[in-house]
């Protein structure tokens, strides 16, 4: 049986942060009944489909689908259980930010089947958390952490974000000795992307924040890998840290180009050799389930060229890189036959690293991905 | 009989500074005539071409014949011939007006006297043509009719006690226009039985007809059927068709001494039918041919190269089929490290090489990239050699040059007094030495200056004209060639020279130059992996550098599933974009880079 990963997005939010431009929104939360009830209409709509499938991760991630109550993560997660084959080793994530934890909501996750929790932290400034709009402190956090911890998560990731209005190079180092202290198993550290349409664009733009410069910014990050990698911790993504083990298995997905369904507003799939996305339209999404049709709205259909592209530039983000054996079992010749040049070109460039098994971005190649994976597009 | 009909013959131009009103006045001049109904009338009827409409000038010149029942009851045929109005294409307007034997000067009554007023006055006297002032635009508020008059006597020291006063937007008094004409311009002359004796003044290329030559006959009589010669080529043809120019045109049997209409001869390239060159009979050749004509001489020289993507031959077709009809539009083919295979290409000046760049881009839809505009420079050898340049890259070491000259030009700038000092300063930057000034009234003066022809092309229209708010106009004529300490400019990418960029600038100007150009690449240049000096050099000497700061980030810190497909069009675009970079050494350089650094935008 082929393994299959299932996304699930839950949009709902106590308010909207300043830098977020996801499918989510605040003041929603009486439609949450009907949009539980689309989801699992969605769902079954999968079950022929998934018949010869084994679900090995599942990923519900929003919005905040801890704003929500406990009893629909587990009217969903049981719906799963019940209708689809699952691995006996599925992992179950869930994001969760730290101020909409508690005690009982944590007991019914576990009952529900959740072994891995994702904290949108941030960062541990309390001022900078004010200015970028986030619900929380960092008391909550320590707050939900020993909660967690109490309940017996031990499979916890905690998001950082790192070049933020006002974060100086040492708050930014602060904030990751401070996780690696707690014994965290698993650090997104990710510098913040300035995404049109969101207030700290405006900001922005209107010169009312000010960010490090390259230089620094670069500065950081490398900073925080060394100190991550002399911490035992596994960089095996651009963005991720974990203790050997502990690697999220469903973001591993995306990065392997294996198949996903995405369920819920805005949620991405890539099923049989297909991509598609749904409507960002709530009252859309739920309409369109509760006549029985799909709310796809984009699709497009990837050729073996495509598939072998995507397979390269994702896979570079892994640090490991792409596996060349993997490369030639999964498409039957050597990844040097079409793309042996252009290796070549970013090896003297000091981007690309080769060893005997290995093809990967070197540390200056990590910085400079895009460079290289735009090579690796058809022409 | 055919006397008084010589007698009843009026010849004329319209002579105008931009924007005066000449097009308008020939549309009511046409219109009154009854050529044509207002309804079947296109605006400015006789600027053809799209792109001449829409900036409102014109280039190629037309004969139209006009009847006209005048006030005294005679019947008298009109013969408006239309000139270009641009320092340009001074050459054709010479030889328009020559056709003629009288001139209408129109003068606006709110500007007065005008830089072309004045160059296109000064053609007509030459020509010793009969000058009526008209004055137009009275319908404006700001009109100033009779100080506009007291001016035209005072600088031009014509009369103007009859001049009509009109609009020819509103088509006020335009009957006094063509009263004026009866009664002012003289009749031609020329006997019909001498030998012929024609002037081409205008010519173009018919698909059908091969090329249109427009005539003027002084003496004798063109029929179809003859054997023609033209005097500067010696070239013979069978006239097939004569005719006139009404609101279509109409054949006719002959043109006679004094009459202007066109012929057609199965000529097949414009060059073969040359402005100002003088038609006669092959078998009764006239002893001396009509004064004035000239092969015209560019004076402007750019390279025009195919762009990325863009088909070198398609643009060898195109330039072969714009000069069919562009006698003056010279090129021939050469190469650039940089740019690969093109053309050098020359040009009457800036306008007429905007023209040509924009017909290139409309009517033929090719994308070409143009390198900067320059002047044929003079070298003089330490072996005597004596060599004529355009192309920068053509330039010999230094060593081998005993010295070099270059072309300068006489300009005349009208200016409100109070941009006099800012107009001063701007001359003397771009190195022109005064010669004198004079009051044209109590607020507008005439400032001559004589200035290299390359500082002329290089923005100095645009610096006129903004620091004037665009009050200001300007004339010039090439004046002669004059030593001069020049050097080549060299642009290095990377340590690389980029001949497209080469320029050949006075020494006093080549830092500022340089700089300009370095700073400019700096923008428009994306940032590499590696840091990327630009200098500006003459010879070893690196005099300017500036440098485009390595890339230190380019990667997208997520990637999830719902991220992946926005990702991937983002890379295709990358992908997109670097098709359109031109490789130089290790560094890519958009087709962008060429068109900001090199492009004269005259437009701005």
């Amino acid at each position: 049986m082929e393994d299959i990963s299932i996304y699930i997005h839950i949009p709902f939010c106590t308010s909207k942060c300043h830098y977020c431009d996801f499918a989510s929104f605040p003041g929603k939360f009486h439609l949450v009944e009907d949009y539980i009830k689309s989801l699992i209409i969605e769902l079954d709509s999968y079950k022929d489909r998934l018949k010869n499938y084994k679900v090995r991760t599942i990923f519900i991630g929003g919005g905040t689908p801890s704003a929500i109550d406990g009893k629909y993560i587990y009217r969903i997660l049981e719906h799963i259980q019940k209708n689809f084959n699952i691995h006996r080793q599925m992992e179950v994530s869930l994001e969760a930010n730290p101020k909409t934890l508690d005690g009982e909501k944590l007991k019914i996750y576990r009952e529900a089947g959740i072994n891995r929790i994702s904290l949108g932290l941030q960062t541990l400034n309390d001022g900078i958390l004010k200015k970028l709009g986030r619900s929380h402190d960092k008391k909550d956090f320590f707050h939900s952490y020993d909660l967690l911890e109490a309940v017996g998560f031990e499979n916890i990731n905690v998001d950082l974000i790192f070049n933020l209005p006002d974060q100086t190079l040492e708050d930014g180092i602060k904030d990751v000795t401070s996780l690696v202290q707690l014994g965290i198993k698993h650090i997104s550290y990710y510098s913040l992307i300035i995404e049109p349409n969101t207030p700290i664009y405006n900001w922005y733009h209107d010169g009312k924040i000010k960010l490090l410069d390259e230089d620094d910014e670069r500065r950081l990050y490398h900073q925080v890998r060394a100190y991550l990698r002399e911490k035992g911790y596994n960089h095996y993504e651009i963005s991720n840290f974990a203790y050997n083990g502990y690697e999220c298995k469903h973001n591993l997905v995306y990065w392997k180009v294996k198949p996903y369904i995405g369920l819920g507003l805005a949620s991405h799939s890539y099923f049989n050799n297909r991509r598609f996305s749904n409507t960002t339209d709530l009252k859309e999404y739920i309409q369109t389930l509760s006549s029985n049709s799909l709310p796809i709205v984009e699709e497009e259909y990837i050729d073996k060229k495509l598939e072998i592209a995507e397979y390269c530039i994702l896979g570079l983000r892994l640090i490991r890189g792409i596996d060349k054996r993997e490369f030639t079992d999964r498409f039957k010749f050597n990844i040097k036959d079409i793309y042996g040049e252009i290796i070549e070109k970013h090896k003297k460039n000091g981007l690309v690293v080769e060893d005997e098994r290995t093809l990967r971005l070197s540390d200056k190649g990590l910085d400079l991905a895009n460079l290289v994976e735009v090579d690796f597009l058809p022409d | 009989m055919q006397n008084r009909k010589r007698e009843n013959i009026r010849n004329f131009s319209i002579i105008a500074h931009i924007d005066h009103g000449k097009s308008t006045l020939a549309d009511r001049l046409i219109e009154k005539t009854g050529m044509l109904s207002s309804r079947e009338m296109q605006s400015q009827v006789l600027d053809n071409m799209e792109l001449e409409r829409e900036r409102g000038i014109t280039i190629k010149l037309k004969a139209v014949q006009l009847n006209y029942k005048a006030q005294d009851g005679e019947d008298y045929i009109l013969n408006l011939i239309d000139t270009p109005g641009h320092v340009d294409f001074n050459y054709e307007v010479s030889r328009s007006l020559a056709a003629c034997e009288g001139a209408i000067l129109v003068v606006d009554a709110s500007q007065g006297i005008e830089a072309q007023t004045l160059a296109n006055v000064y053609l007509a006297l030459d020509q010793d043509l009969e000058i009526l002032p008209v004055i137009n635009k009275i319908d404006l508020p700001s009109a100033r009719p009779d100080e506009i008059k007291e001016e035209i006597e005072d600088v031009i020291g014509i009369d103007c006690q009859d001049a009509p006063l009109i609009s020819a937007k509103e088509g006020l008094n335009i009957e006094d226009v063509l009263e004026a004409i009866v009664k002012k311009v003289p009749p031609p002359g020329g006997d019909p039985d001498a030998p012929l004796k024609a002037l081409i003044f205008d010519s173009y290329y018919d698909t059908y007809k091969g090329v249109v030559c427009y005539v003027r006959v002084f003496e004798g009589t063109i029929k179809p059927g003859m054997k023609i010669k033209m005097m500067a080529t010696d070239k013979e043809f069978e006239v097939v068709e004569v005719g006139v120019s009404t609101s279509k045109n109409i054949l006719v049997d002959k043109l006679e001494a004094g009459d202007v209409g066109f012929i057609t001869a199965s000529i097949k390239n414009v060059k073969e039918a040359r402005v100002g060159d003088t038609i006669t009979d092959a078998h009764n050749p006239t002893a001396e041919p009509l004064p004035g004509y000239k092969e015209v001489v560019p004076m402007v020289y750019c390279g025009i190269y195919p762009a990325e993507g863009e088909d070198f031959n398609s643009v060898r077709e195109a330039l072969e089929k714009l000069q069919v009809n562009d006698a003056a539009l010279v090129f021939e083919p050469e190469t650039s490290a940089a740019l690969g295979f093109g053309f050098r290409c020359g040009f009457l000046g800036l306008l007429h090489m905007e023209i040509i760049q924009e017909r290139l881009d409309r009517e033929f839809n090719l994308n070409v990239i143009t390198t900067a505009p320059s002047v044929i420079y003079r070298i003089k050898k330490s072996n005597g050699e004596v060599l004529e340049i355009q192309n920068p890259t053509n330039m010999p070491p230094a060593t081998e040059i005993e010295y070099m000259e270059e072309p300068i030009v006489d300009a005349s700038i009208m200016t409100p007094t109070e941009y006099v000092g800012a107009i001063m300063e701007l001359c003397q930057n771009k190195r022109g030495k005064f010669i004198n000034m004079e009051y044209l009234e109590e607020t507008r003066v005439v400032m001559h200056y004589e200035l290299p022809l390359n500082e002329v092309i290089y923005d100095f229209f645009d610096a006129l004209k903004s620091r004037t708010r665009g009050y200001a106009s300007l004339d010039y004529d090439l004046k002669g060639y004059v030593k001069s300490d020049l050097v080549k400019l060299d642009i290095l990418i990377n340590g690389q020279l980029v001949d497209a960029f080469s320029l050949i600038v006075h020494r006093d100007k080549a830092y500022e130059r340089g700089r300009s150009i370095a700073e400019k690449l700096v923008d428009v240049i994306p940032r590499h992996q590696f840091a990327i000096p630009i200098q500006a050099a003459i010879g070893s000497k690196i005099i300017a550098r500036e440098t485009i700061k390595a890339l230190r980030k380019d990667v997208l810190a997520k990637c999830y599933g719902g991220d992946i497909s926005r990702k991937r069009k983002l890379l295709e675009k990358q992908k997109e974009g670097k098709k359109r970079m031109r490789q130089i050494g290790s560094v890519e350089v958009p087709q962008e880079a060429f068109l900001t650094v090199l492009k004269y935008d005259e437009s701005k």
